[in-house]
């Protein structure tokens, strides 16, 4: 489409009031400059390897790989980053851009709390004034979260609007945004919404699967065969897959959530139930009815509760570039008490769903073979929920 | 002449803005000849969307009644092609562009001329990507109606330049609903839209007080009042019909004092 910017085959787009365009095309031109900035650059190296504690580790996680008896499985621990999650690489660099764009506050929408937190935590360090839009459920699902954002300075608006969780967050931070943009940067958590955001959530991820090529060629001498990771908004799968798309022998596996199970309406599946729709500023794939109203949709991690994907993934998925599979919530909370007790590390719920599919996919592959699974997220936040979903009430 | 243009002949604009199926599509179909009759020149009808992110809490609210009483896409369609049998009110659909995509954008822009529809608003859908709708529009013969913002600046020359039937001129950054203050400089961003086109500029966005309109009109070409309407609908529900009329007539008289004052 002629003047349409920021396409991934039939995906993507800017379809977003008018208020907003010179908004995002203000931020288009800011990025476009400084990614090829070397300042810029630079400044955001060291925060990455400074402040964040890059590179994370590639993890060889031998007893589970025994316990699986199939390929060889390494865990890029993204939860090691500060924060806790992968959220981290995107907002250090959003908000170092917000600064050179003169911005003075930046706004974000949160799911499970790790963007919001990571947001507020990049706004504390760069001196910025930081709100957060959380949806009621999410306020209530991810308190600790909540708090710890109001600990680093950030204000919390609980979202009572719609389904009161992730998408409802967008929608409401979008609104905010087209209220005032003059010295106020959308710093937006994954690789969705209007052009460029996808393009720019996408490049400050990246670094994901540079570093696992990087590491695995020390440590294995060779590519891996899989990747894989969660997916919501697609933000930490596309960093762990871009590097790889063009190395074909690497299959890119994403893994969403499909809550109750992808028969029962209760689920957040969009590759598998969702169809081409436009929303929140995109042309993607979103869970909806045949009148186009987005459909409620519901996964135990806060994180993966979003009724669409990135226009990327979209894209991925429809050329057959990258496969999606739904994994449950029964499955994902198995994986996450699987993982603590295999290998002593607690995964975020979120991640935990990528874990399920390598438990999956492990002992069918040979052993000569070898799997990356992005552990997108640590799992602190989650705990309380899990012993909930157990049936254990505890305080957190 | 198209109806819309017929609803800026000579005369200053009083469009009146209802989310449809709001408590329910009796009320709606009930109300918009009474509106009409009441003096409003233009009646935009919302199809309700589950997440309008253009929209402040009022319309918001508006959009959740009329889906849970129900409301859909071909219900509206329906309504629409029962009033046309009664009424020459010039009618234009606002929604979101996921209903529009998603019903099939030849097939709702065929059915939106077939029920008497005149054009369509889709705040979600730019200058940028106005060809997602613009050619089934055109193809339909109806209007796809452009907006302006107080960001649009420069942009607001090659808008208004493809502008067709209206161009709704937004008055205020941030989503529908009540102000009790406009501060955009309108009457120079009409100027700036009417050194390029002739193109009937109206106001929308934050108007409720008669003196508002009155004010916003001597500016313009005509003023878009949703959310002080949809906030009667909500008060008085199906009993909406006096009290949204007696409205519309107090706001349409204030129109009508602006056109004797236009600067």
């Amino acid at each position: 489409m002629e003047g349409s910017k920021g396409r991934y085959g039939l995906y993507g787009g800017q379809y977003i009031p008018e208020t907003l365009m010179p908004a995002v095309q203000e931020l288009e031109e800011a990025y476009e400059k400084y990614k090829n900035d070397a300042e810029f650059q630079r400044e955001l190296k060291e925060l990455m390897e400074k402040y964040a504690g890059r590179p994370s580790l590639l993890y060889y996680a031998e007893k589970m790989t025994k316990d699986l008896g199939g390929a060889k499985v390494y865990l890029k621990r993204e939860d090691l980053n500060h924060t806790g999650s992968h959220k981290i690489n995107n907002v250090l660099g959003q908000v170092l851009l917000a600064k050179k764009m003169g911005k003075t506050r930046v706004i974000a929408e949160t799911g499970a709390g790790q963007h919001g937190v990571a947001t507020a935590t990049a706004a504390a360090l760069m001196g910025m004034e930081c709100e957060i839009f959380m949806g009621k459920e999410d306020t209530d699902r991810q308190a600790l979260n909540c708090y710890r954002m109001e600990l680093l300075g950030a204000k919390v608006h609980p979202v009572t609007s719609g389904t009161m969780t992730l998408k409802d967050a967008v929608n409401e931070t979008m609104r905010e945004w087209t209220s005032r943009m003059d010295d106020t940067l959308y710093v937006l958590g994954s690789v969705m919404g209007p052009h460029p955001f996808p393009m720019i959530v996408r490049d400050f991820q990246k670094v994901i699967g540079q570093e696992i090529k990087e590491q695995l060629m020390a440590a294995e001498g060779k590519l891996p065969d899989a990747v894989i990771a969660c997916v919501g908004g697609g933000s930490n799968a596309m960093g762990a897959f871009y590097e790889f798309i063009p190395d074909t022998s690497v299959r890119l596996i994403g893994c969403e959530a499909a809550g109750l199970g992808v028969d029962n309406p209760k689920n957040a599946a969009t590759i598998a139930n969702g169809s081409v729709g436009i929303f929140h500023g995109m042309k993607s794939l979103f869970c909806q009815d045949e009148y186009g109203q987005i459909a409620p949709v519901y996964s135990i991690s806060a994180g993966l509760d979003y009724p669409g994907i990135g226009p990327e993934h979209a894209n991925l998925a429809e050329t057959g570039r990258a496969q999606y599979v739904p994994i449950t919530d029964d499955e994902a909370v198995e994986a996450f008490e699987y993982l603590s007790r295999m290998e002593g590390i607690i995964p975020a719920i979120e991640s935990a769903h990528a874990i399920a599919y390598a438990k999956k996919l492990a002992p069918s592959m040979g052993k000569d073979q070898i799997i990356v699974v992005n552990i997108s997220g640590r799992g602190d936040k989650d705990v309380a929920a899990i012993a909930r979903y157990r049936g254990v009430e505890i305080f957190d | 002449m198209s109806r819309i243009s017929k609803a800026f002949e000579n005369k200053k604009a009083f469009i009146a803005f209802v989310t449809g199926g709001d408590p329910d599509i009796e009320t709606t179909e009930a109300l918009i000849p009474q509106m009409a009759a009441a003096g409003a020149d233009l009646i935009e009808i919302g199809i309700p969307f589950s997440d309008p992110i253009a929209e402040g809490v009022v319309i918001q609210e508006a959009d959740v009644r009329a889906l849970q009483s129900g409301t859909t896409t071909d219900k509206l369609f329906d309504m629409v092609k029962r009033l046309r049998e009664k009424t020459d009110v010039p009618m234009v659909f606002m929604t979101y562009v996921n209903p529009i995509y998603t019903y099939g954008t030849e097939k709702f822009t065929r059915k939106c001329a077939e029920c008497g529809i005149d054009g369509i608003i889709v705040p979600d859908v730019p200058f940028e990507e106005r060809e997602e709708v613009s050619g089934a529009c055109a193809a339909a013969g109806i209007e796809l109606i452009s907006m302006i913002a107080p960001t649009s600046k420069e942009r607001i020359d090659m808008i208004a330049r493809q502008a067709k039937g209206f161009l709704y001129c937004v008055s205020s950054l941030g989503v529908t609903g009540v102000r009790s203050k406009i501060t955009t400089d309108i009457g120079a961003m009409v100027r700036q839209v009417k050194a390029v086109s002739d193109i009937p500029c109206a106001i929308g966005f934050g108007i409720a007080t008669p003196e508002q309109a009155q004010e916003m009109a001597s500016h313009s070409d005509g003023v878009i009042v949703g959310s002080a309407i949809v906030k009667l609908i909500a008060k008085y529900g199906r009993d909406c019909v006096k009290p949204v009329c007696d409205y519309v007539k107090e706001m349409k008289a204030a129109v009508v004092v602006a056109e004797g004052k236009t600067a």
